[in-house]
């Protein structure tokens, strides 16, 4: 897997663009926890880039990176003709309010002591917009929209409110300062079924209405492909595969992204046989050399240990960093590859 | 008896189901295939259950949170329930093993049969003649199940000590051999190792271990894979099932994923608010829900085969009070196919083959096409609901 590489980024019509991006943390004796190495995506106006790969593959450091609540060690983000990575504090201030993110958690993401009213219309009070009476008629308004009763829910403390109410007002508050961007980091793994999909339903009806674009968090493969129109796959801090949501789940190019679909349970189908995985995911203090995923990949070879590989295109529009990727024999992917090299 | 009036139909209910449960859980299918039963009564099903009711006493009134459940588990064999968080399904695991605290607070009821002998007013110095040798428990999360200041090695021993007179030396040896067993790469070493130095994926093997150091008859995982990835959710429900087989033991797998049990449990309890409102072999539930709960359930589930930007049929408003429960059916206020009869009376856990459901006007009946029919043209449901054509277009 893992591979560098820009391949898969679509030039100047992307809204986002982080190019080479690498997030390092100081660890103990020295060593660094490689958390995000050169990862470059980009996401265009009224998409949603689904972002999945198991916990530690640096998925939510993505994420927190491309807003900057983690400073990048490296790497650029570029977002409306600016580059974030560059952005002092002030700058990236006025920044933050066209790109907003909700998290996993969505009780802890609310303040419990707060009306939710309040909390609604915080961000039109810092940003001093409207007077007070248009603000509330904003808030109660945007209540309205994600199913909350502005009358009730508003006047009740986020302490009040259950996990999916908690979410929609979280929802709410992003949507106040008009972004363009929305990173849903988990946004509804910590919900139930019936709930979780009341809010994965709110977020489209929500893009549609304000013309999001949604970076899409998650480690559930059938959320992510429900919600994301492009899926990058990532694994120990680099991407493995980057495709449309249908192209990746169908055919998967990538042995890692073909190994994550097998092992999901599926409600409508029995457990299909998976093979044996036995080894655990490396350290990201000492990432495996080559390729990050040889240590657990089926098809690894010498090759893979000696040279990382580099994404590139094996089907139109369909992107993989692997040196012996799962590309049938059939004429139409012969085809696609000579494309692909042409 | 301290019910409160107003759940007296609920029990007469309860025990209308008894009979249903006992017989539907033990198909006679099964017996062919599997090993002679490892002691035990011949005849004698390794876990009854009948009627359990888990009641607590709150500041705000009683909140009775398991309501009625009954079901038979055989050796060798799985039985999955499956609800969303309040319906039970993770204090009827854990007051069925006398987990809930012992008080005045905690009322249980019932009959809680373990190879015959009654374990319901079990005291705890009974009990620990249970917990471990014959019934143990796997946890959700194994950073908070495990010591983290005790050598994992040290947490095996000293389950094995507890109730098995061997030499240190000997209990040792036998927990290195289950870490092994559970696959864990250089079992030995791990052993001296603290919870804190393994991955989530290790832990929970260890946790394993731990439930199953003394060869308990019956394990009892309440979400045990929920706080892990995918990759490794299959390897440890993999790893369980193998145990299973080897050592025969059944097994209660608690999940909020209709994913997980499927294919990995042989018998399927669906919870809602405290009752069972579906029941019956995994796959026939899954396959043809007959309680609309269970139907609606799966519907909000995203699949890998739907198309992206598909709506999802979401189960509109939230799981009932448990103090205030509505007098009817408790799914009534939430169901597209509520008739005026769902709100006044509480619906009997019906048997049918060897499922049985709690529904007036079950998924795949004619009474439930014209309940369907009706409130689509008047738009709404008994209850007030509102019905559109695009809900009625996803459930055909």
């Amino acid at each position: 897997m893992a591979g560098t590489g820009t391949a898969h980024l679509r030039g100047d019509k992307a809204l986002l663009r982080a190019e080479h991006l690498v997030v390092e943390f100081p660890a103990k004796g020295g060593k660094k926890v490689h958390a995000v190495s050169d990862v470059s995506l980009d996401v265009l106006p009224g998409e949603t880039l689904g972002l999945v790969g198991e916990s530690g593959c640096g998925k939510s450091t993505t994420g927190h990176a491309l807003v900057r609540l983690t400073k990048p060690t490296s790497g650029h983000i570029w977002f409306e003709g600016e580059d974030l990575a560059a952005q002092n504090a002030r700058t990236l201030r006025r920044t933050r309010a066209r790109l907003q993110m909700i998290f996993q958690d969505p009780i802890a993401s609310l303040n419990p002591f707060r009306k939710i009213i309040d909390i609604v219309i915080e961000p039109l009070r810092i940003w001093k917009i409207g007077d007070k009476a248009a603000r509330a008629r904003r808030g109660r308004e945007i209540l309205e929209t994600v199913g909350l009763d502005p009358e009730v829910a508003g006047q009740r403390r986020a302490s009040e409110l259950s996990g999916g109410q908690c979410q929609r007002v979280s929802i709410a508050r992003s949507v106040m300062l008009d972004p363009k961007l929305i990173i849903c980091d988990e946004p509804v793994s910590a919900l139930d079924v019936s709930v979780q999909a009341s809010i994965l339903n709110l977020l489209e009806d929500m893009k549609e209405q304000y013309g999001l674009s949604l970076i899409f968090i998650a480690h559930d493969l059938a959320v992510v492909k429900k919600v994301s129109d492009r899926v990058v796959v990532m694994y120990l801090g680099k991407i493995c595969e980057v495709g449309t949501s249908e192209g990746l789940y169908e055919e998967p190019l990538h042995p890692y992204t073909a190994n994550l679909l097998a092992a999901i349970p599926d409600a409508d189908a029995p457990v299909a046989a998976i093979s044996e995985q036995e080894a655990e995911l490396p350290s990201p203090l000492d990432p495996p050399s080559g390729c990050r995923f040889r240590t657990r990949c089926p098809r690894a070879e010498q090759r893979c240990a000696d040279e990382e590989p580099v994404i590139t295109e094996h089907r139109p529009g369909h992107f993989a960093a692997c040196h012996f990727p799962l590309v049938g024999n059939t004429a139409d992917d012969d085809r696609a590859m000579q494309a692909a090299e042409v | 008896m301290t019910r409160p009036d107003e759940e007296s139909p609920v029990s007469r209910n309860g025990k209308h189901g008894d009979d249903v449960l006992t017989a539907s859980t033990s198909a006679p299918s099964t017996d062919a295939d599997l090993p002679e039963s490892t002691g035990g009564q011949a005849g004698v099903p390794l876990l009854e259950v009948e009627d359990f009711v888990t009641e607590f006493e709150t500041p705000r009134g009683m909140v009775r949170a398991v309501d009625g459940v009954s079901f038979t588990l055989e050796r060798g064999r799985t039985v999955g329930i499956v609800g969303e968080s309040g319906s039970g399904k993770t204090v009827l695991s854990r007051s069925l093993m006398k987990l809930t605290p012992e008080s005045k607070k905690v009322n249980r009821q019932g009959v809680v049969r373990l190879d015959g002998e009654d374990i319901l007013d079990a005291s705890v110095r009974r009990m620990r003649g249970i917990w471990a040798t014959r019934m143990a428990m796997v946890f959700q999360d194994p950073m908070t199940t495990l010591h983290p200041l005790k050598k994992i090695g040290d947490q095996i021993v000293e389950s094995i000590r507890e109730h098995r007179k061997v030499s240190k030396a000997e209990a040792r040896e036998s927990a290195v051999a289950l870490l092994r067993s559970l696959r864990i790469p250089e079992a030995a070493t791990r052993a001296n190792q603290y919870p804190s130095q393994l991955s989530g994926g290790m832990r929970q093997r260890v946790a394993i271990a731990v439930a199953l150091a003394c060869d308990p008859e019956i394990v009892f995982a309440d979400e045990p894979t929920t706080a892990l990835d995918v990759t490794v959710q299959a390897q440890i429900l993999d790893l369980l099932a193998t145990m299973q087989a080897k050592r025969h033991m059944a097994m209660v797998l608690v999940s909020h994923d209709l994913g997980v049990v499927r294919g990995r449990t042989d018998d399927l309890i669906v919870m809602y608010a405290g009752q069972v409102v579906e029941q019956g072999p995994t796959a026939t539930v899954l396959d043809a829900p007959r309680m609309p709960y269970t139907e609606a359930l799966l519907e909000s589930t995203p699949r890998l085969d739907s198309p992206r930007h598909l709506r999802l049929p979401t189960i509109e408003g939230r799981p009932p009070n448990p103090l205030a429960f509505p007098p009817g059916c408790r799914f009534a206020p939430r169901c597209r196919y509520a008739q005026d009869r769902c709100l006044t009376e509480a619906p009997p856990l019906t048997r049918d083959g060897d499922r049985a459901y709690r529904c007036f006007y079950p998924v795949g009946s004619e009474e439930n096409a014209a309940a369907a029919k009706t409130n689509r043209s008047r738009g709404a449901t008994a209850a007030g609901l509102a019905v559109s054509d695009g809900v009625e277009a996803v459930s055909v």
